[in-house]
């Protein structure tokens, strides 16, 4: 069960300074979540274009000229998107990191060390981004 | 709700790893195409798949803005219709998504 709790404005930039790690890994957790809803809605209306497609004839479907096919081709072979998908599995990737985090909070387990843990997640995120950009970058402009 | 919010945290971890490796890492999702998605969505396994993300990835999704803007203070008339407006676009995404699964898999056309 949800309840209220007053955390004064975020939005006060002078404030950030005395953050606790706690209180960021709250922000970005609801920032993180945002996105990903967001995302998820975005998703289903750009899939949304199977529609139409599964009217196309069958060799504009095996040919891959159907209109979700090329929209698909074309939103890939724009780097703004490729670099929006990096910043999608980053969040994801903190979201979940996170939200095991907090699940182990919620039963007990680490809280002494949240703040630890919070560092944890922010490093593990940033390694599987790394080692992802390459997977995530195929095939832009041809290579 | 707090189970429920946990159980499909649990879940949309699991496939959603699936979902970026075999559409990034296996698949690129550069190579996808409708005949591509076709072949997938007809195996009633992935088919099933892909729908319970999608119903759990809404509900977790919806419910946590809910919980979100619960946590941030709103109560009384805007509480209630924050949770109308949530529930029915959740169901919306899902009548929404189920459509489209069922254009891929060729059950409509």
């Amino acid at each position: 069960m949800s309840q209220s709790y007053n955390r004064g404005l975020v939005e006060d930039f002078s404030r950030w300074k005395e953050f606790s790690a706690g209180m960021w890994a709250w922000i970005f957790h609801k920032f993180t979540g945002w996105v990903l809803i967001g995302y998820l809605f975005t998703h289903i209306a750009v899939l949304s274009t199977a529609i139409e497609a599964s009217s196309a004839s069958s060799s504009a479907i095996s040919e891959g000229t159907d209109v979700y096919s090329t929209t698909l081709t074309l939103l890939e072979s724009t780097f703004v998107v490729r670099l929006l998908e990096v910043g999608l599995l980053a969040v994801a990737v903190f979201h979940i990191l996170n939200g095991i985090r907090l699940l182990l909070v919620d039963l007990g387990i680490g809280l002494e060390s949240q703040d630890k843990t919070f560092y944890a997640s922010l490093v593990l995120t940033g390694a599987i981004i790394v080692a992802s950009v390459p997977t995530f970058m195929a095939g832009l402009g041809g290579a | 709700m707090w189970l429920l919010q946990r159980v499909t945290a649990a879940f949309l971890v699991l496939v959603l790893a699936f979902h970026f490796f075999l559409l990034h890492f296996y698949h690129h999702a550069f190579e996808i195409t409708f005949a591509g998605t076709q072949t997938r969505m007809q195996d009633i396994g992935y088919f099933a798949t892909m729908w319970l993300f999608l119903v759990t990835a809404t509900f977790h999704g919806v419910n946590g803005v809910y919980n979100a803007l619960v946590n941030q203070g709103i109560s009384g008339t805007p509480k209630t219709a924050v949770k109308a407006i949530l529930g029915l676009a959740g169901l919306l995404l899902v009548a929404q998504g189920t459509r489209v699964a069922l254009y891929m898999n060729g059950f409509l056309a």
